[in-house]
């Protein structure tokens, strides 16, 4: 039993010294919430880390996550800087006073939108990227129905979609609340729920993640996934066969937002990476990144596979009233009540 | 072990605790240590003397009060008030006086105004050691726990460690479930647990779903029974199988082991790519039968049969043991007796696989509550608790009430399991391991139960071997979710690059970090799981003390948490003063030692059951205290016990999700929350890669542990060797 018991004893020992936290560098460390995908959280990052020398840890978790976890560290903060994730969750953050306020000096290089959205969130909030909603369809699939190729909200409504079309459940996803909020915003509050009722009757399942259903649209799975356009992207230049539609009535989009955890322990650390992330070099890393949103520097470049928002009919969205906690639960509840207990 | 040596090694670390190391927690790890005697690494002996920690008085003359008489050579009942105070006082003041000064508004006519208290730290953890320690001391010199201190210690200490990091986190985030905009809310509290969304039984008259309640009952009793049933098969095969037997074994146990390693997502992956719209089967049925093309795998079917599948080969490890053990001269006494093989099976055999029956459905009934990969990624609209409460937590309505009250109905469906297994095993004996001399060849099975095994077994193998190939081959083509099988190294290059920087190898793969610290969380967590599961269950089936059900409750009640309660209560719990966790990688081997603690635990009881407590008699009779009992006797007799709960938390720690996503910090990340980010963006073959090399390393390890600690089987002959020429 000597040499296992020897054994042992000598991996407690190794995995002991590695419980011991690494020396601080010069520059000191950051620690960031990442939202977005894996493969543009860690570009990014290491970016920073080149550019300032600054060591950067990082976790990627979904926004929704990462709102729960800053809620439950309020006390005591962990993280410095909460960066990219749809905008709704930053706002709420910045409602509950867990954000901190930082007026960037790029702030002037950024594009309306963004700015809009900062003063509308007391700059506890910034915009970095936007993307719009719409939805994504199967070609072969569509082909062999021979079903006419949808371009509008309405067409999604049509008795040949019976039972194909998957989007995300709002009260898991901001992306379907954001499709809620598009619709009462571009038809009017009473059609978009007739058209949401509609809707229903087609819709085979409704995802708990946001960009499931392009997913889910790129492999067959379903017919028309609803999702944000830059999804569909990644998966039509990973190689799938599909279609992407901007509705021809119009579409709402969101902000993927920035913010800075208010009692951050490395607040000059945090501004720093805040004012570097703003900047035309940190957003180019998205297209590289396959990110096809749009950038909130209005000199950074765009991918060339993104989305142009001149080519979109985009709505005026209002970000400061759907964006508040009690209008999502209202709205949210209502469809809950009038449109997912309905028949299919 | 006698109450005055257990006082004096209490004393001797309690007083370390005060002198030498640190109070307070090391923020910047221990470089801080330079700092010492004084400054943020001081001892309190130092915080004392300098006044600004005057309210930890008590603490310094409790102990100088229980230090003359242990110097003396006596150790009286007293010491259990002194250790019991200096572990309320300790505690007390770190609640009571928190990073943001005075905590508890009543306290302020006796403390005023103190000055801000970051965590506890070393010292403090010492003193309360020391504390336990006394207090056990006193509790065994009063004559309770059998006057034995070292069983006394063991109760005082797991109690303590079971309070701390069990039942207080629970009960904190359960009282959330009474709360509605930060004032306490009993009406609210009522609508939340009758609501209908956890009730109704709309299905049964409409097209609407039913409450969450019914989804997971249902669920969670037929993955419970079809697992039992499938492992039952799979063990009659491989241990009575007759002379096939031991070949079946051993494809059973290559086989089975693989849904015990697999993360989770990944058989789920693997059953949309078999089964799903455009999977590869669904086409072949639609190519060569026309079936059409439907999306029936999501809902209650998938989840299911990734549920079976991952539950089948634990339920199998069960009986397996059971039936090993199980003595054969009972059953060679039935069949002398004239009874047939199927009597034999049916009056001898089943009946004392009763408690390990009852023990696996009960395994599979709570893991099915609690599991949450599989509902995630297989549920479509077919809602269950766990990932209700996820949601309603880490949602986009974000509800920690709602959250509360859907975990209370979860544990009170799980609690109403364990009691129905309580009443079903009744009150009588199942030992049949006796300090008897006990020899013979197992009786082999009835034929027509044979082939029904065989017809169940064999084609439940097949079909997770082609479960497993996908999963193989997934991670190794270009797209396997849209059928592109060209061969590529892309996805594992991706996760595992390893560079050459300046003569020395760097892991540049993205996969990396994540994979070194779940190896290092579930190395250091495996064998203290192992550890205090199966003292834990030695003291509960063993040991007669007040409070023995209270212990054995709260050992369970770690079990019947669904992962993201635990996940959210912890972060509650351990991240402001005086016990200050997240962030380390510590939290994560605690969350981890305290969920698979129950496996640990259950499997030692059942163990135990079957080893006559006259040899536990025999041993006090000769002379042996409680510790020369466990050591020398008890011990070797539960090593397949012990084999079997070290492999079982080192996988479920590699392989947890719910409970650790919210625990993953940036610098101590984990395998499984990097998977679900993977399987989130839609990567599949990333995430499907990633699991081929843990599902490769779990499966070296769990070998190397059988390995190392010897194969988990109890001395006895299995198979004739002496040819029966008389």
């Amino acid at each position: 039993m000597s040499t296992p018991r020897r054994l042992l004893a000598a991996g407690f020992a190794a995995t002991l010294t590695a419980f011991l936290p690494a020396a601080a560098t010069a520059q000191g460390n950051l620690t960031v919430y990442c939202s977005v995908q894996e493969e543009w959280c860690r570009p990014m990052m290491q970016a920073f880390e080149r550019a300032t020398g600054v060591r950067v840890a990082m976790t990627r978790k979904s926004s929704g996550e990462t709102l729960t976890q800053i809620r439950a560290e309020a006390a005591n903060p962990r993280g410095d800087v909460w960066w990219g994730g749809t905008g709704d969750p930053h706002m709420q953050a910045g409602e509950e006073n867990l954000t901190a306020e930082y007026q960037s000096p790029r702030m002037s290089e950024l594009h309306d939108w963004a700015t809009r959205q900062a003063q509308q969130a007391r700059f506890r909030t910034v915009g970095i990227y936007a993307g719009a909603l719409g939805y994504s369809y199967s070609a072969p699939e569509l082909a062999r129905r021979r079903i006419a190729a949808p371009t509008c909200w309405a067409d999604l409504a049509k008795p040949e979609f019976r039972g194909e079309i998957q989007v995300a459940d709002p009260n898991t996803s901001g992306t379907a609340y954001t499709m809620l909020a598009t619709l009462i915003q571009v038809l009017g509050e009473e059609p978009a729920f007739t058209y949401l009722r509609a809707l229903h009757r087609n819709v085979n399942q409704y995802t708990r993640s946001g960009a499931a259903p392009a997913r889910a649209a790129a492999t067959g799975e379903t017919l028309v996934g609803i999702t944000f356009l830059h999804d569909a992207v990644a998966q039509k230049v990973n190689g799938a066969p599909v279609e992407i539609v901007a509705p021809c009535e119009g579409t709402g989009y969101e902000i993927g937002s920035m913010s800075i955890i208010r009692g951050a322990r490395n607040m000059e650390n945090a501004q720093r990476f805040y004012d570097w992330a703003l900047s035309p070099e940190a957003q180019g890393l998205a297209g590289p990144a396959n990110a096809y949103q749009l950038p909130s520097n209005r000199t950074a470049p765009i991918p060339p596979q993104a989305p142009r928002f001149e080519n979109i009919r985009l709505i005026d969205y209002d970000f400061a009233r759907w964006g508040s906690a009690a209008e999502r639960t209202r709205v949210i509840t209502r469809w809950e009540r009038e449109v997912r207990a309905g028949a299919r | 072990m006698g109450a005055l040596t257990l006082a004096r090694v209490a004393l001797i670390c309690a007083t370390l605790g005060l002198f030498l190391a640190p109070w307070h927690g090391l923020q910047d790890g221990l470089s801080e240590l330079a700092a010492w005697p004084v400054g943020t690494a001081a001892p309190l002996v130092a915080l004392l003397l300098d006044g600004s920690r005057w309210w930890l008085w008590p603490v310094a003359l409790l102990l100088a009060l229980a230090a003359p008489a242990l110097l003396r050579g006596r150790a009286g009942g007293g010491l259990a008030w002194i250790g019991g105070l200096l572990v309320l006082a300790v505690l007390g003041a770190g609640y009571a006086i928190g990073l943001n000064g005075l905590q508890w508004g009543w306290l302020a006519p006796l403390l005023g105004a103190p000055p801000p208290q970051p965590s506890l730290g070393w010292g403090a953890f010492l003193v309360l050691a020391g504390g336990i320690g006394l207090f056990a001391a006193g509790q065994a010199a009063r004559g309770r726990f059998g006057a034995d201190a070292f069983v006394a210690f063991l109760v005082c200490g797991c109690g303590f460690l079971l309070i701390l990091f069990v039942f207080l986190p629970l009960v904190n985030m359960l009282s959330a479930a009474l709360y509605e905009d930060g004032r306490l809310a009993p009406a609210a509290f009522g609508a939340r647990l009758v609501a209908p969304e956890a009730w109704s039984l709309a299905c049964v008259t409409s097209h609407a779903g039913c409450g969450v309640v019914w989804n997971t009952l249902l669920l969670a009793s037929l993955t419970a029974v079809i697992s039992t049933l499938l492992g039952l098969a799979f063990a009659l095969l491989a241990v009575r199988g007759g002379a096939r037997g031991p070949v079946s074994a051993g494809a059973f146990r290559a086989m089975t082991i693989l849904p015990l390693i697999t993360p989770p997502f990944v058989v789920s992956l693997a059953l949309i790519v078999l089964f799903g719209r455009t999977g590869i089967v669904t086409g072949l049925l639609w190519d060569w039968f026309d079936i059409p093309r439907s999306r029936w795998i999501y809902g209650l079917p998938g989840v299911l049969l990734a549920q079976v599948l991952a539950q089948a080969p634990i339920a199998f490890l069960l009986l397996d043991g059971a039936l090993r053990a199980i003595s054969p001269s009972l059953e060679e006494a039935a069949s002398t007796m004239g009874a047939r093989r199927m009597r034999v099976f049916r009056t001898v055999t089943w009946p004392l696989l009763k408690p390990a029956l009852a023990a696996s459905f009960l395994l599979a009934f709570v893991e099915s509550l609690a599991d949450f990969g599989n509902p995630l990624v297989l549920g479509g609209d077919f809602d269950v608790l766990s990932t209700r409460i996820f949601f309603a937590i880490a949602g986009a309505r974000h509800d920690p009430g709602r959250a509360a009250a859907l975990a209370l109905l979860l544990l009170a469906i799980t609690f109403g399991a364990f009691a129905l297994q309580a009443l079903w095993l009744g009150k009588r004996r199942y030992t049949t391991v006796t300090g008897k001399g006990d020899s013979g060849i197992p009786a082999p099975l009835p034929k027509g139960l044979k082939f029904t095994c065989a017809a169940v077994a064999w084609p439940w193998m097949i079909f997770t071997a082609a479960v497993y190939g996908i999963i193989l081959v997934g991670g190794f083509v270009h797209d396997i979710g849209r059928g592109d099988l060209s061969f590529t190294w892309r996805h594992l290059g991706t996760g595992f690059e390893v560079g050459w920087f300046d003569g020395a190898p760097a892991f540049i793969g993205s996969a990396w970090d994540s994979l070194f610290t779940t190896i290092q969380v579930a190395a250091i967590s495996a064998p203290l799981t192992a550890g205090l599961g199966i003292l834990l269950a030695w003291l509960i089936a063993r040991q007669n003390f007040p409070g023995r059900r209270g212990l054995e409750f709260m050992t369970m009640l770690s079990f019947a948490i669904p992962g993201t309660v635990v996940g959210v209560s912890y972060i509650m719990a351990f991240n402001v003063p005086p016990v200050e966790l997240t962030g380390t990688a510590l939290i994560l081997v605690i969350c981890f030692v305290f969920r698979n603690l129950p496996v640990g635990v259950r499997g030692g009881i059942a163990a135990l059951a079957q080893i006559d407590k006259s040899l536990d008699e025999a041993s006090a009779t000769m002379g042996g205290g409680a510790f020369a009992t466990l050591r020398r006797v008890v011990l070797p007799l539960l090593r397949p016990a012990i084999v079997t709960a070290l492999a079982y938390s080192f996988v479920t720690a590699m392989t947890a999700v719910s409970a650790v996503i919210f625990l993953v910090s940036a610098r101590h990340n984990l395998a499984t929350v990097y998977i679900v980010g993977r399987v989130e963006a839609g990567e599949m073959a990333l995430a499907i890669a990633y699991s081929t090399v843990l599902i490769v390393i779990m499966l070296g390890m769990v070998l190397g542990i059988e390995k190392l600690v010897g194969r988990a089987r109890l001395g006895r002959g299995s198979a004739p060797t002496i040819p029966s020429g008389a």
